[in-house]
């Protein structure tokens, strides 16, 4: 092929190429640099991300598109940006003093980040199934190979296998699903798919079959991805062995990057075949609040609880799907956003709560009496828990709210009264974390544990960010709705 | 500047954000500061908004500034926005004006407390509070500001959360605001219902051809809103927090009965008055309720002996003048009088407290006396308080109280005029029996005080003496034409009231007439007062004696207070044990905790699946992916 001819923009992936570059150096540097200087690798990789951010930036509102599709900017892959690169940001920030404490200070630990960062903008900012593909492969590997981080402690070696495994069995299903959307259409464009499904009734017989299976199959890959039950098993133990700012990672972009492709394939390319999947977006969805929220009653375990309580989450946004239209689909971004927030918040704490020691109990009579004795941390995770249960005047009362009165307009009612249900659950294992924290006496005589800049930074620019957004939703809700595709 | 006016509400706010979450850690100077100087520049800002205001044409004399959007529900658009006319122009520089005044003083007054920068913050938090409540350009801000003033005003009377009687005191208020706020509410939302919309602009402009003049909704709209009035400016019959309120430090006193808080309810009404010259049934209504306050509440302060609770009623009865005031439509007169009122009560409760701390705390008048000569700076600015709120000629008061007596009697409410005159009467009695039995006379002051009474420092007796001024000379901007002056105040708040030609069936003979009864029975009752407690101090003993029955009911304030117990309180009380042991543990408890164990039943199964094994946890997808293919085959 002629490359003159070739469709290409480089400014439409400069904010991926950003990502591989400081992430390639931040490769070398851990090869050469001397162990007493690595802690400047930590500080290249936000600046990368920052960089990044700043090329995203703009991007928006440009609405270019290059690679014959495969790469595109229009404002929903950069709001997805957004979102992934913040995340991002927060976490390398919880890891400075994290990896500090570990004795771990490395290079290649961020450059995964930046690789797993840059696979997420990959998923978001493309219409073609294939890149999609790619990108989350890109997104996997790195956390595989970063949920064992700690490479001497059993959990995490746990977590790393299991999730490789399971990861692997999930993909198997993914690439199976796509190559045979490809052999019933013919094309891996999404924009293309929307064109040709109207057609396929009258002028592709018998190939209707193969198109389910590649839709059924689709469902389940990327149900692993955002862990809807019943494929989110990996979930508790990868949360609870996986290093903290990996868990915090792996429930924020990752997660967000699922459901922009989901978005993009089902709201988009697959619309006018609704009536046939919207049952089983409607199952899942109950099953994963659900079940999430039960097994969340039982955790002793403070990750293991945000886990379950990250699966209920993933029930309340797939109810978006099953409502359809604008308004539910801004709500996704608008309730992804909080969600970021709130979790990262909630996992800085656990941070801060944690020593070398006892890294990875994270068990709730830990906290007993904790909050008394640091009133900063006991007052935003109170914050946090309340906005995660959907209390007003958090930020996570209104991204409910939303997503919820979306499905209302459009008719599913049922659904919303089992979320509510859901919702009332919650409250019961949130509010215990709190009552801990602040009710329940200390076991043995505990100190106030003095907490690093960078993670008090990230506990107050959450926390504040929740209760800003919750007073005033306005500025986020615009954008989200403008960012639509 | 003009374009700036958010940040006059937004200072304090910030100050409030600072003092309360790292107050501690700061130190006493700081605070004080950051507290003091938050106010001071919004006021120094709200001077600079002002004359750029009287700067432009009269009929431009109106500016909305949109801040943002906040709430946007389908039609239903309220902003944070602000509206800055005259009216409220006059309010935001009495409210930072005075409340800046009052928070340099408590400098001094609070030195020594424990709770210095939380107290700060919530002063704060106060004028924040009542700035929202002023500037508001519509009815949900304005709620907001109104209820967050009735928040702050329970965190600080209750402020020595410790006395028993504060805490009560603050819950007294919250509870008897809440009742008033729950009309105000019912009030809002029928104006929603009636209009689509909360802004002033859209309600107001709409108002005469959607409402029928003196129809039924009108009327129930105005009664509502005036529900919230009665609560917040202390009214008829919810004015019983307001004697209580004075459980809270003196300044806090100042801040509520002066700049904030019991204006918030004659503010109000002047805002709305578009709505209220609708309703003539409800003008009325306020205009005699005005006047029975007045009239009720200045006859217990004749016999309080207690200088806070004197002060506290007489509050309650110039709030009734001001409700008369805009009852007979003469609203700019009832701003008119607000603005006075603020200059010398703020003095008056500042001066009580200036006596307080001379005294070692002492409240009770008849321990005092004879302390002209030891606290010479805060006699005097107290005697040029009382001089202008008894309505002596060439003070503050007498010009905007005889602006609202003359409007009374000018449209033939002679009843109404009546009871405003012999309430002027008490008033100038009381007050300066109050002024009698604290600086002159021979020293009743306890043996063990009376060796230290002291002056206050600078920091309290300055705004003491510039308060002085403003209530000597506050008056001046609102000269009645008949002497000699343009009414300035009156012309300048035109643009928001309209400028009503009055029929004049009154020459201006009759003006001087009428302003010459109002003199003489002040007079009459500084007579009676120095008769009583300076040359005749044995007199009120004997007159208590031989009048038992009204001086003990007198006394004991008409009762109320104990009637209210009665007939409202108790009932309640037995209601909700009732509720509370039988519906709330039996049976609400006792299904939810029901419900809960179930749920944590079937949570128990749910655990049990997760075993922990990979090939557990594949088989549960195989499962999974079998349905979801199975449902795509069969469907």
């Amino acid at each position: 092929m002629d490359l003159s001819l070739m469709d290409i923009n480089w400014r439409v992936i400069l904010p991926e190429i950003t990502l591989a570059v400081f992430g390639f150096v931040l490769l070398l540097l851990e090869a050469f640099l001397p162990k007493d200087k690595k802690r400047i690798t930590g500080h290249i990789a936000w600046i990368g991300i920052v960089l990044s951010f700043l090329f995203c930036l703009n991007l928006y509102g440009t609405q270019l598109s290059s690679f014959k599709g495969m790469a595109l900017s229009d404002n929903f892959a950069i709001f997805f940006s957004f979102l992934f690169l913040i995340s991002s940001f927060f976490v390398i920030l919880q890891s400075l003093s994290f990896l500090k404490r570990e004795e771990q200070v490395r290079g290649d630990y961020y450059a995964l980040i930046l690789f797993a960062t840059l696979g997420m903008i990959l998923m978001a900012s493309t219409l073609d199934l294939v890149v999609i593909f790619l990108g989350l492969e890109i997104v996997s590997i790195s956390l595989y190979i970063l949920s064992g981080f700690r490479k001497k402690d059993l959990k995490s070696n746990e977590a790393s296998l299991k999730f490789f495994l399971m990861g692997a069995f999930a993909t198997g299903f993914l690439v199976y699903g796509i190559a045979l959307i490809y052999g019933s259409l013919g094309t891996t464009n999404l924009e293309k798919i929307f064109i040709l499904i109207p057609l396929t009734e009258t002028t592709l017989p018998g190939k209707d079959f193969l198109l389910y299976a590649g839709i059924g199959l689709l469902i389940v890959g990327f149900g692993f991805k955002i862990a809807s039950v019943p494929f989110h098993m990996w979930m508790p133990d990868v949360f609870e062995g996986a290093p903290a700012p990996i868990a915090a990672f792996i429930s924020a972009g990752p997660k967000s990057a699922g459901f922009a492709a989901l978005l993009r394939i089902f709201l988009l390319a697959f619309s006018s075949f609704k009536p046939d999947w919207i049952l089983i977006f409607w199952i899942l969805s109950v099953l994963s609040m659900t079940t999430g929220n039960l097994l969340a009653l039982w955790q002793t375990n403070l990750k293991r609880l945000l886990a379950y309580s990250s699966i209920a989450h993933v029930g309340y946004i797939l109810i978006a799907f099953v409502a359809g239209g604008n308004s539910a689909i801004s709500g996704v971004l608008f309730y992804l956003s909080i969600y970021i927030l709130m979790n990262l918040g909630a996992f800085a704490i656990i941070i801060s709560m944690g020593s070398k020691d006892r890294e990875g109990t994270d068990l709730f009579k830990e906290y007993a009496g904790a909050g008394l004795k640091n009133p900063f941390l006991g007052v935003f995770m109170a914050i946090f828990m309340l906005s995660l249960s959907g209390f007003p005047p958090t930020a996570g009362f209104l991204a409910k709210f939303y997503i919820f009165s979306s499905a209302v307009k459009s008719g599913y009612l049922g659904l919303v009264i089992i979320a509510v249900i859901n919702s009332m659950i919650s409250v019961y294992y949130y509010l215990r974390v709190i009552v801990y924290m602040f009710m329940k006496p200390a076991e043995e005589d505990i100190k106030p544990v003095s907490i690093p800049f960078s993670l008090g930074l990230v506990i107050l620019v959450t926390g504040i960010g929740i209760l800003a957004f919750g007073i005033l939703p306005q500025p986020l809700l615009d954008l989200a709705y403008n960012s639509i595709f | 500047m003009i374009d700036n006016i958010w940040l006059v509400p937004l200072l304090p706010l910030l100050g409030f954000l600072i003092n309360g979450i790292f107050g501690r850690k700061l130190g006493k100077n700081l605070v004080s500061w950051i507290g003091c100087g938050s106010v001071g520049l919004s006021f120094l800002i709200s001077v600079k908004v002002f004359f750029e205001l009287l700067s432009l044409p009269a009929e431009q004399r109106i500016f909305e500034k949109i801040v943002f959007p906040w709430i946007y529900s389908g039609f239903f658009k309220v902003n944070i926005s602000f509206l800055l006319d005259p009216l409220s122009g006059v309010m935001l520089l009495v409210v930072t004006g005075v409340g800046f005044l009052i928070h340099v003083y408590s400098v001094g007054y609070m030195y020594e407390d424990n709770g210095f920068s939380r107290f700060f913050s919530f002063l704060n938090l106060f004028i924040f509070s009542m700035l929202m409540l002023v500037l508001a350009n519509n009815f949900l801000l304005l709620y907001l500001g109104w209820e967050a003033v009735g928040l702050c005003s329970y965190l600080l009377i209750g402020f020595w959360y410790e006395k028993k009687s504060a805490s009560d005191a603050a819950k007294k208020a919250f509870i008897v605001n809440r009742i008033g706020d729950f009309g105000f509410a019912l009030g809002v939302m029928l104006i929603f219902w009636t209009f689509g919309g909360l802004n002033y602009t859209e309600v107001f402009q709409q108002a005469p051809s959607i409402l029928v003049a003196g129809g039924g909704l009108v009327t129930a709209i105005t009664l509502l809103l005036f529900m919230g009035a009665v609560g917040k400016s202390a009214q008829i019959p919810l004015y019983v927090w307001l004697p209580d309120a004075m459980e809270g430090p003196t300044p806090v006193s100042a801040l509520i009965h002066a700049a904030t808080m019991v204006t918030a309810g004659v503010y109000m009404m002047a805002r709305c008055h578009i709505l209220y010259e609708l309703a003539p049934f409800t003008l009325g209504l306020v205009a005699v309720i005005g006047a029975v306050t007045a009239i009720y509440t200045a006859s217990i302060a004749m016999v309080q002996n207690d200088i806070k609770r004197v002060l506290a009623y007489s509050t309650i009865s110039q709030l009734g003048y001001m409700f008369l005031g805009c009852g007979v439509g003469a609203f700019a007169a009832g701003i008119f009088h607000l603005m006075t009122h603020a200059f010398f009560k703020a003095l008056l409760f500042l001066g009580a407290g200036s006596v307080m701390h001379a005294l070692s705390g002492e409240l009770n008048m008849q321990k005092m006396g004879g302390l002209k000569g030891k606290i010479p700076v805060t006699f005097w600015t107290v005697f040029a308080a009382v001089l202008a709120i008894s309505g002596i000629p060439l003070f503050s008061g007498f010009f905007s109280k005889d602006e609202i007596l003359w409007k009374a009697f000018s449209q033939g409410n002679l009843l109404l005029w009546l009871i405003g005159v012999i309430c002027a009467g008490m008033t100038a009695f009381y007050m300066f029996r109050l002024l009698f039995l604290t600086f002159f006379g021979k020293s009743r002051v306890d043996e063990s005080i009376k060796s230290h009474i002291h002056e206050s420092p600078k920091i309290m007796t300055v705004p003491l003496m510039i308060l002085a001024i403003l209530s000597v000379l506050g008056g001046y901007v609102g000269i009645p034409k008949s002497l000699g002056g343009g009414n300035n105040f009156e012309h300048f708040l035109s643009s928001v009231f309209g400028e009503k030609e009055m029929i004049i069936h009154h020459s201006a003979f009759t003006e001087y007439i009428v302003m010459i009864i109002s003199i003489g029975v002040a007079l009459a009752g500084i007579f009676f007062a120095y008769r009583f407690y300076i040359s005749k101090p044995e007199l009120p003993k004997s007159l208590a004696e031989k009048y038992n029955f009204p001086y003990r009911v007198l006394l004991n304030k008409y009762y109320v207070d104990e009637f209210y117990f009665k007939i409202i309180v108790n009932p309640l009380l037995k209601f909700a044990t009732f509720l509370w042991q039988f519906i709330d543990i039996r049976i609400i408890d006792g299904t939810a905790n029901g419900l809960a164990g179930m749920v944590n039943w079937f949570g128990g199964i749910g655990r049990k699946i997760q075993t922990g094994y990979v090939r557990n946890y594949a088989l549960g997808m195989v499962l999974g992916v079998i349905l979801v293919l199975a449902y795509f085959i069969l469907k």
